[in-house]
């Protein structure tokens, strides 16, 4: 059970700063959806947070320091999944979810008997079963999005940091994506950050929204406070309409101008 | 019996075929019961073998045939290894200044060396104008302000070759009478094999080649991406480097003995890469056992095609390397159209 904390993180790339001093706070269970315009910096937040990129401020789990970590001990703690993973297309499922015991294995070792266990189960969790021995590339955008999160569950990480983890997928495959992390972090109590570019669906599924403009953390809090007419307009200059949901969370609608 | 074991298991069925092929085929005639006993007792002639056909066994056909396997299983694991690291299909063995660097210790050693002792110097002299080249390749692709990055490790690679060459061609130049030795080198030739030879490379082959084995998996780890092996706990740059290092001391070694052998850390990887799943725990073996068979089998074409003259081996794996690779090229485009 942890608690992520990031305080005045900021990261410069090739000398220029592109996230300035931006603080969160996710608890345990609890999900936080980082939205912002496109170039607003949401993917290198996420990298700087997954400990990939050279920062200033902290990302502290539970009152440590990741950075103190060495990159073993933080990879058992944070997992991490890119917007477009790569996914060599002759690697089988199996082979490529055991990736994500990595950081149990010695340099050189070969993974054991625990590590399959827990390949399998996540596997068989995902309803991955039948296609364990199957080809990446032969898996469909759905399936191939379910495998990456597969991967970081066999990293039994209590952190789970995701980049746009429904970019590429159908309305459908987005949402059983979206349904299957809200039931693995409150089945397990994981911790998930995510940048998510849909607004309805960040307004949908997180706890809190963390929306990032030109590198600052513009607005912070529970959907209905983020997600309001004047604050989306504001940022993204885009009319919208937002109503409420049955469940009293926000949506958001695009409105055609002429 | 997994597949991985499958797979394996057949590629050492293969090897032991051709090994086979090597040991028999040749001007003098050796039956095949005669030389497996032969082999059996360890090199004492079985009755009905003349001591004669005992010593061509033992120390003209053995010798070539292993250090054959050994070239081979080095070019071509090698070849793998850097593919991925490279990210890149058409990465090779002599990609980073090797060869150019193998060639000029070669020629120095021809042109300015005691001409008696061409067997000891020469491979000596290769090999480390092999590594000498690879450490100028690397520096250069490190110091650039680029720095790290695959492409500027190429680059530095291209430009350490294109030098080194042409102190070659001068050296060449200045030395005529070595530039018929030279060239036959560079074309490549296991005919003057010997167990000597085998003792020079060997132990380098075994540590580099064994070293390139066990980092199957962590090469799978890199195929997924810098960013993702950062946050599985890996740290690409050393993964790299120690695979780098490994596969250049292969080539090396492979060099030293051999000239230089082209397409067989190309094709044979790459025909690997069509037959099995794309785990590098899988690719490297089979490319070390698919490498060592190739070229075993290429040498018994080398010796027989137009007997008792001999093929330059590197003119026959180019010759059936490069039909090969265009026929794959094409099946594979229309198998895409």
């Amino acid at each position: 059970m942890s608690r992520l904390i990031l305080r005045a993180l900021t990261v410069a790339l090739d000398g220029r700063e592109v996230v300035h001093g931006v603080s969160a706070e996710v608890s345990s269970g609890e999900w936080l959806a980082v939205i912002g315009p496109n170039g607003a910096g949401k993917s290198t937040m996420l990298r700087a947070a997954a400990g990939l990129l050279r920062h200033g401020g902290t990302v502290e789990i539970d009152g440590v320091p990741v950075s103190g970590l060495s990159p073993r001990a933080r990879a058992r703690r944070v997992a991490y999944a890119p917007q477009v993973p790569a996914m060599p297309p002759g690697m089988t499922v199996v082979d490529y979810v055991l990736l994500g015991r990595t950081p149990y294995l010695g340099y050189l070792a070969r993974e054991g008997r625990r590590d399959r266990e827990v390949a399998a189960s996540v596997l068989d969790r995902l309803d991955l079963g039948a296609v364990t021995g199957r080809q990446l590339g032969a898996l469909s955008g759905g399936e191939q999005q379910r495998v990456v999160l597969a991967r970081a569950l066999a990293q039994q990480a209590d952190v789970l940091l995701l980049d746009e983890p429904t970019t590429a997928l159908d309305i459908g495959h987005q949402q059983q994506v979206l349904e299957l992390l809200d039931r693995l972090r409150l089945d397990d109590g994981l911790t998930v950050i995510s940048s998510l570019h849909d607004l309805t669906v960040a307004g949908q599924y997180a706890d809190a929204l963390l929306l990032l403009v030109d590198g600052r953390a513009v607005a912070t809090g529970r959907p209905t406070d983020v997600l309001t007419e004047a604050t989306v307009s504001t940022h993204y200059g885009a009319a919208v309409q937002v109503s409420t949901g049955e469940d009293g969370r926000p949506l958001v609608h695009l409105v055609r101008r002429s | 019996m997994t597949r991985r074991a499958r797979a394996i298991s057949l590629g050492v069925a293969v090897l032991i075929v051709s090994v086979i092929a090597g040991l028999l085929v040749g001007p003098v005639h050796i039956a095949p019961g005669a030389a497996l006993r032969w082999l059996v007792s360890l090199g004492h002639p079985p009755a009905g073998m003349s001591e004669q056909q005992a010593a061509i066994l033992g120390n003209l056909r053995l010798p070539r045939v292993i250090v054959a396997a050994l070239v081979g299983a080095s070019l071509s694991a090698s070849g793998a290894a850097y593919q991925a690291v490279f990210r890149n299909p058409l990465a090779d063995p002599y990609l980073l200044g090797a060869a150019a660097g193998a060639g000029l210790g070669a020629t120095i050693a021809v042109a300015f060396g005691p001409s008696d002792a061409f067997a000891v110097t020469v491979p000596v002299a290769a090999f480390i104008g092999a590594i000498a080249g690879v450490g100028l390749a690397y520096g250069l692709g490190r110091s650039s302000p680029g720095g790290r990055s695959a492409t500027s490790l190429i680059l530095g690679g291209i430009a350490v070759a294109s030098f080194l060459t042409a102190v070659q061609t001068f050296v060449l130049q200045s030395r005529t009478e070595a530039l018929q030795r030279v060239y036959s080198w560079i074309l490549g030739q296991l005919g003057a094999a010997s167990w000597s030879d085998l003792g020079l490379v060997l132990p380098y082959v075994l540590i580099s080649t064994g070293t390139l084995l066990l980092h199957g998996r962590l090469l799978d780890v890199l195929a997924v991406g810098d960013d993702e092996a950062a946050s599985l706990g890996i740290r690409a740059q050393r993964v790299r480097l120690t695979v780098l290092v490994a596969a250049s001391l292969a080539t090396a070694s492979a060099v030293a003995v051999s000239g230089l052998i082209g397409f067989v850390g190309i094709v044979v990887p790459h025909i690997v890469r069509r037959l099995t799943a794309g785990s590098y725990r899988v690719v490297l073996p089979l490319s070390l056992l698919g490498g060592a068979a190739f070229l075993v089998l290429a040498d018994v074409v080398a010796r027989t095609a137009i007997a008792p003259a001999e093929l330059p081996i590197g003119v026959v794996t180019a010759f059936v390397g490069a039909p090969f690779f265009a026929a794959l090229l094409w099946i594979s485009r229309r198998a895409i159209a």
